[in-house]
């Protein structure tokens, strides 16, 4: 019987489930021993405790009296809010950066060059602990804080004015979302429009009138607002305005910085790969620089940018767990404050990873769906 | 045949050209060379004179650097701290081994870029050498004092981390890739569930987890060390991504390979040791020096779960000094100028392999 294949196939598999399975059943034995020993209730109930401590930033209403359960969501959030921010910084300056290093400039080409280089190779933690060290040590206390017009910069970060909540912002915030949703289904009837006939309306100029248009007008029906809460020093801080703190601008900052120099290289490589007979052809169509890369070469470089794109965002997401150093409540900081007063490491640390992991897959999901759409079609 | 005309032309009309084609092309590229050199010009000079003109050098006493606050950087902290930030609080008479495990580390990892050593066997003994003689220098025992590891610290102990980080990931990361392409079901799964479980979590999280969680699911009383824990949550985290590039090595081999070790009569391992995976391997060089950088930047992250490496001694140097406690950024400069050595040389030697192996048919 040893000398069928198939059975000794079945006989390794049988062999290592039974091998993880005493491990994991080892390892559940000891935790539920220890944890029954130090008095720890194991299970999911602490979520719905008073949390306690207050939470510096949130997006969404939170105070010390709310259940750990919206502790958690209020990091999440900032964790999706800060990772979403650096994601669009970083891949505008990556693409300009990556762009430059194909100038036909000398002076250029090397500047994005030692950009790149300086960045990549030194850890991002560092880079992290240097910018937040200068945001919250170098810069002014909050008596002396740089006045740049109605804003002001300091140790606290930085204070601008905004607006006091009314029903008309929030009318002019409609607006431009139904002008994205406008534009989108206008480049949509445009494209199917020059399929069928040949020729087409232009899709830019609607695009931002209604850009413009919208907003205004549902800011003009909502009682046009023009009341901006202006920040005013006072003893500690700033009161009034909006205050983007040091933490969230070391992070943003650095997040972006850091993954830009990466995502140079990826659109450097992806320019690369695009024949030059497709540049020729262009300039060969009386085409300028610009619109060469615009209309030609960027579509097809896109193709190949994608994959190792996806990667970079992920790292990106994973990378904003660094928050933690430096004191912005992202969701390790949450949880780790979490699990420092209750004790349920367990549950605080598998529901992290659940969600990161969670996070990861939803991104390469969607990253996999748009690589799936600009594939090459071919023949 | 004559020669080309600009070989005749004198120096000055040859820079001339130069300057012409690669900066002054057009009117907006000329735009451009005028706004770039401005910026370069006034960051630079700015700089320079913070870094270098105003700067206090060598040994000097806060006093003097704090008269110099904001205008010249006080490079003096490096001077005052330097043994801290590279050793940490090892014991200082004892130092000289931390210095000597440093040397060995750095030769380890020149000595796998030549490739007089590129065989299995030899790296192997060379790594593990290398390694067993740099834990004997940092623990002692036999014949040296023996120092605890919560003395240990600095840069040997980020070494280290990356150091073994990726000579105990390898075999595991080799295991996973071939179990992702095994044909039997159960090893697949399992392959696959654990790679993508690890790379789809921070390594933070993987840290926590061995600093806070670990001990639960041990027995009572049993512990291991803080700084064992970490190793071995790295070992862990960088095995995912080694089986990643491993696979991708597996992929790129003809199925004739395998279909001649078949014909031969070769076993499975027999194919993978004798067949597959030196040549699949091979193919992975470039890719595996590049997470080993990748592996080197993240081992400061265990400055997170109170591990003293680098970063951590750097940071502890100068922020615990309430006397100097300003001066950080050039504490952390110098930090990033230690990280910034090892990984360029190391990017640039992938690089230049990626270019030779690409050529280099025999590989």
């Amino acid at each position: 019987m040893w000398s069928s294949e198939r059975f000794r196939n079945i006989v390794y598999q049988i062999a290592l489930l039974s091998l993880v399975g005493a491990l994991i059943g080892y390892a559940a034995y000891n935790l539920v021993h220890n944890l029954e020993s130090r008095a720890i209730a194991i299970g999911f109930s602490y979520l719905g405790q008073e949390a306690g401590f207050d939470v510096s930033e949130k997006l969404i209403d939170y105070e010390p009296t709310h259940s750990y359960a919206r502790a958690f969501v209020v990091g999440l959030l900032n964790t999706l809010f800060v990772s979403a921010v650096a994601i669009v910084a970083a891949s505008v300056l990556g693409l300009v950066v990556g762009i430059g290093r194909l100038s036909p400039n000398w002076l250029l080409r090397k500047l994005a060059g030692a950009y790149v280089e300086s960045v990549r190779n030194v850890p991002l933690i560092l880079q992290l602990l240097l910018w937040y060290g200068v945001l919250t040590e170098l810069l002014p206390p909050v008596a002396e804080a740089i006045v740049l017009g109605s804003a002001f910069l300091s140790q606290r970060g930085i204070s601008l004015p905004w607006p006091t909540p009314h029903a008309g912002w929030w009318a002019a915030l409609l607006g431009l979302f139904l002008a994205v949703l406008f534009a989108f289904l206008w480049a949509r009837a445009v494209r199917r429009r020059r399929e069928r006939a040949g020729r087409a309306p232009a899709v830019l100029w609607p695009s931002l009138a209604a850009g413009v248009v919208l907003p205004l007008a549902g800011w003009a029906v909502f009682g046009a607002p023009s009341e901006l809460s202006t920040p005013a020093m006072t003893g500690f801080g700033f009161e009034g305005g909006k205050t983007v703190s040091p933490e969230f601008i070391a992070l943003f900052l650095g997040l972006s910085v850091y993954t830009a120099a990466f995502i140079a290289e990826i659109v450097r490589g992806g320019i690369l790969s695009v024949s030059r007979g497709q540049s020729d052809a262009a300039e060969a169509l009386g085409l300028s620089r610009g619109q060469r890369l615009r209309l030609v070469i960027l579509p097809q470089a896109l193709r190949v940018m994608i994959p190792p794109l996806t990667s970079q965002y992920l790292n990106l997401t994973k990378n904003s767990s660094l928050a933690v150093a430096i004191g912005y409540p992202d969701l390790v900081s949450i949880s780790n404050t979490t699990l420092n007063q209750t004790g349920q490491a367990i549950e605080a640390i598998t529901l992290m990873m659940a969600v990161y992991l969670a996070v990861s897959l939803a991104i390469s999901g969607l990253m996999n769906w748009y690589n799936h759409r600009v594939r090459l079609v071919e023949r | 045949m004559h020669p080309p005309a600009t070989a005749h032309r004198p120096f000055a009309a040859r820079s001339l050209d130069w300057l012409r084609e690669n900066l002054f092309s057009t009117p907006a590229n000329a735009l451009i060379t005028l706004i770039t050199l401005a910026l370069l010009l006034w960051a630079g000079s700015s700089f320079v004179s913070w870094a270098v003109l105003h700067a206090v050098w060598g040994r000097a006493d806060v006093a003097t650097c704090n008269a110099l606050f904001g205008q010249g950087a006080c490079w003096a902290v490096i001077a005052d701290k330097w043994r801290h930030m590279l050793f940490g609080i090892y014991p200082q008479g004892e130092q000289w081994r931390s210095a000597l495990a440093v040397v060995i580390f750095c030769a380890i990892i020149v000595l796998s870029a030549m490739r007089a050593f590129w065989h299995v066997w030899r790296l192997l003994a060379l790594w593990l050498s290398g390694s067993l003689l740099c834990a004997w220098l940092l623990a002692g025992g036999f014949a040296l004092t023996p120092v605890p590891t919560a003395l240990w610290g600095g840069l040997p102990i980020t070494l280290m981390l990356a150091v073994f980080g990726t000579l105990f990931a390898f075999p595991l990361g080799i295991l996973l890739a071939l179990g992702r392409r095994s044909a039997l079901p159960i090893v697949r799964a399992a392959s696959i569930v654990y790679i993508e479980l690890v790379r789809g979590v921070p390594l933070i999280t993987v840290l926590f987890m061995a600093s806070i969680m670990f001990a639960l699911f041990l027995p009572e009383g049993v512990s291991f060390d803080k700084l064992l824990r970490a190793q071995v949550a790295i070992v862990l985290f960088n095995a995912a991504y080694i089986a990643e590039i491993v696979r991708a090595g597996l992929q790129a081999l003809p199925r004739g390979q395998y279909e001649a070790a078949d014909a031969l009569g070769l076993g499975y391992w027999q194919t993978q040791l004798l067949v597959i995976l030196p040549q699949a391997l091979k193919i992975t060089i470039p890719a595996q020096v590049n997470s080993f950088i990748d592996n080197f930047k993240d081992t400061s992250l265990v400055i997170i779960v109170s591990i003293f490496d680098f970063l951590y001694a750097v940071r502890q140097a100068v922020i615990s000094d309430l006397d100097w406690r300003h001066y950080f950024v050039e504490g952390y400069l110098f930090a990033m100028a230690v990280y910034w050595l090892f990984c360029y040389a190391m990017s640039h030697y992938s690089q230049w392999l990626e270019k030779h192996l690409s050529r280099d048919h025999r590989l």
